[in-house]
């Protein structure tokens, strides 16, 4: 019965209520897609770090896991490999060239070695000091074919587009690298493998033995590695994305509930005089709003869909996962900034006086 | 049932009081029908406003079925409200957005009670006041006399020892007038219903078995 009077309150108003919900959806569409960007992203550069074949990977001791922080000498290659069961290892540097973007220098003979080598899509390896190699997304979101000119503060020539999911999305020759971005002789991670799975963990207590200030990590515990809350603000980011959509998803919530009650000034005095109680009145508000809050919840997941789609289409290095131990989240988010927002309106109504408002026209 | 003792209602408006009621003396007896009448402004909706546990009374005595409305809390004046008396406004009061039938319901279910639909006394009570057929309308959709007629069911949904009606003909041509006047008659007649109804019309005063006037917050005869 209170039902059917909160189905039909909600359809009096359809503006009012689709807004309602859009706005909270797009709230939950934030959260969501805020989420799903990073789980894509980190998932993304794990896959291409598992990618590079490696079982292990050396990190100098002042590099911090996610960044590209930190040189070592490459000498330490040579450390590396003097350890028992390494069968082979190779030294990789890391240039970064904007916030989103980094060039990775390879030597590409040891390079292929542990990685089983590169799929050439379009044309083949570097030939001459300025060749870079690409990946198909990378060709994809630049328009690049091989023999074109890649300008990322100086420009390279592409000398082949090779499948994704090798380590990085542009590589140089090492050597090259090196030269351009001095100090020389740096390199920024040693990638190895072990002459048998089963000697992975011996390596790893050998390497940190070792090499005792370095970071040593091993590819299979890269998953949990690469997690949110591994990554240097990205919580923080995220929940001040999450607070900003609750002040907009409980301000919009607030304006709607508020015109309603002001509105419905008759219905509720009708409701009081006929003995309805305060938490009566407030209760049919709150199902009001958690009916907005359940519909927006389920327009804010389709929306991420959308966004996701706009993402592949516009930025195809930047993946939007779907993450589904967040709907519930994203869900109880967007209620509980709809439920703030209805509190004010909810009390008013519960206190309104039933006198004045049968009064009033 | 209802005994009324120098009640008085002040308002206050700012600086200033208003006296409402200036020592009321009333008393009903179960199962009579009573016509309140008197000029505007002296007090009768006040009156029933008390009667009803909309507002509480601010001296004197008032006693329904025994209950001292004056010791009375909100919280128990929304009980009394919700069991023991039933309003009819002029302006029929029912809400837009639901159909004839929920909007009586809303009355059973705010009183947490069973659907009326299980109550046969009630089904001979819509017969009574012939709205059985027009019972999925919404309000906009029915005439006033019918509005009127589903507001008198909303009221007695939950058999209210006291209907309180406040002009509910005000709004009303003489046909649809008679009609409610003689279904509120046939309630108290055959259902033995007590009934308090306010009137500006003489004519609907005879409807009821007794006549009490107001003045100036007073009942003069
Ligand atoms: N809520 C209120 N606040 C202040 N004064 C009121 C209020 N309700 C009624 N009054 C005053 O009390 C007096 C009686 O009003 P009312 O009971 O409505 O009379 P009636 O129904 O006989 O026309 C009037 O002077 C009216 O202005
Ligand atoms: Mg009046």
């Amino acid at each position: 019965m209170i039902y059917r009077l909160v189905f039909e309150n909600l359809k009096h108003r359809p503006v009012r209520t689709v807004l309602s919900a859009i706005v909270i959806g797009i709230q939950v569409t934030m959260i969501l897609t805020l989420v799903g960007l990073s789980h894509g992203m980190l998932q993304d550069v794990a896959d291409r770090s598992r990618g590079s074949g490696g079982d292990i990977f050396v990190r100098p001791p002042d590099s911090n896991l996610l960044g590209n922080s930190g040189t070592m000498a490459e000498g330490v290659v040579r450390v590396v490999r003097s350890v028992p069961h390494v069968a082979l290892a190779t030294g990789t540097l890391v240039q970064p060239l904007t916030a989103f973007e980094f060039i990775t220098g390879i030597n590409l003979d040891e390079f292929n070695a542990i990685s089983g080598g590169f799929e050439y899509l379009e044309g083949g390896p570097f030939k001459n000091p300025d060749d870079v190699l690409i990946d198909d997304v990378e060709a994809r979101s630049k328009h690049l074919h091989a023999g074109d000119t890649l300008d990322i503060g100086r420009k390279w020539h592409v000398a082949g587009v090779v499948a994704s999911g090798k380590l990085s999305r542009i590589f140089a020759d090492l050597k090259t690298l090196q030269e351009i971005y001095p100090p020389a002789g740096r390199i920024s991670t040693i990638y190895l493998k072990a002459d048998n799975p089963a000697n992975i963990d011996a390596i790893s207590d050998a390497l940190k033995q070792k090499l005792d200030t370095y970071k040593v990590y091993k590819m299979e515990d890269l998953a949990s590695l690469y997690s949110v809350n591994n990554t240097p603000l990205l919580p923080q980011f995220t929940a001040v994305v999450i607070g900003i959509g609750v002040v907009v998803g409980s301000l919009m919530v607030f304006l709607s509930m508020y015109t309603a009650v002001l509105e419905r000034t008759r219905e509720i005095g009708i409701l009081k005089a006929l003995g309805a109680s305060p938490g009566y009145i407030l209760g049919i508000l709150l199902r009001e709003t958690t009916l907005l809050g359940i519909a927006g919840t389920i327009a804010g997941i389709l929306m991420t869909y959308g966004t996701r789609w706009l993402m592949s289409r516009f930025a195809p290095t930047m993946t939007v996962n779907i993450v589904f131990e967040w709907w519930p989240w994203a869900g109880l988010i967007g209620l509980a900034g709809s439920l703030i927002g209805a509190a004010y309106p909810g009390m008013k109504a519960a206190r309104q006086d039933a006198i004045e408002a049968l009064a009033y026209d | 049932m209802i005994e009324i003792r120098d009640l008085k209602k002040v308002f206050h408006v700012g600086d200033v009081d208003v006296h409402a009621l200036r020592g009321v003396n009333l008393s009903v007896a179960r199962g009579e029908f009573v016509a309140v009448i008197g000029p505007s402004g002296s007090g009768k909706s006040t009156l029933f406003h008390i009667l009803g546990g909309l507002t509480p009374p601010s001296s004197g005595s008032v006693f329904i079925d025994g209950r001292d409305l004056l010791a009375m809390s909100d919280g128990e004046r929304t009980n009394l409200r919700r069991t023991s008396v039933g309003f009819v406004f002029q302006k029929y009061n029912l809400l837009p957005t639901l159909t004839a039938r929920d909007n009586i319901e809303i009355a059973r279910h705010i009183a947490g009670r069973k659907t009326a639909e299980e109550d046969p006394q009630f089904q001979e009570i819509l017969r009574l006041l012939g709205i059985s057929g027009r019972l999925n309308h919404k309000p906009r959709a029915l005439s006033g006399g019918e509005q009127q007629r589903v507001a008198i069911a909303r009221a007695i949904v939950n058999h209210p020892a006291l209907l309180l009606a406040d002009e509910p003909t005000g709004n009303l041509d003489t046909e649809n007038s008679d009609a409610v006047l003689g279904v509120l008659r046939g309630l108290n007649e055959r259902l033995g219903q007590t009934i308090l109804m306010i009137t500006h019309n003489p004519e609907a005063a005879t409807f009821a078995n007794r006549t009490v006037r107001m003045r100036d917050g007073h009942i003069v005869d």
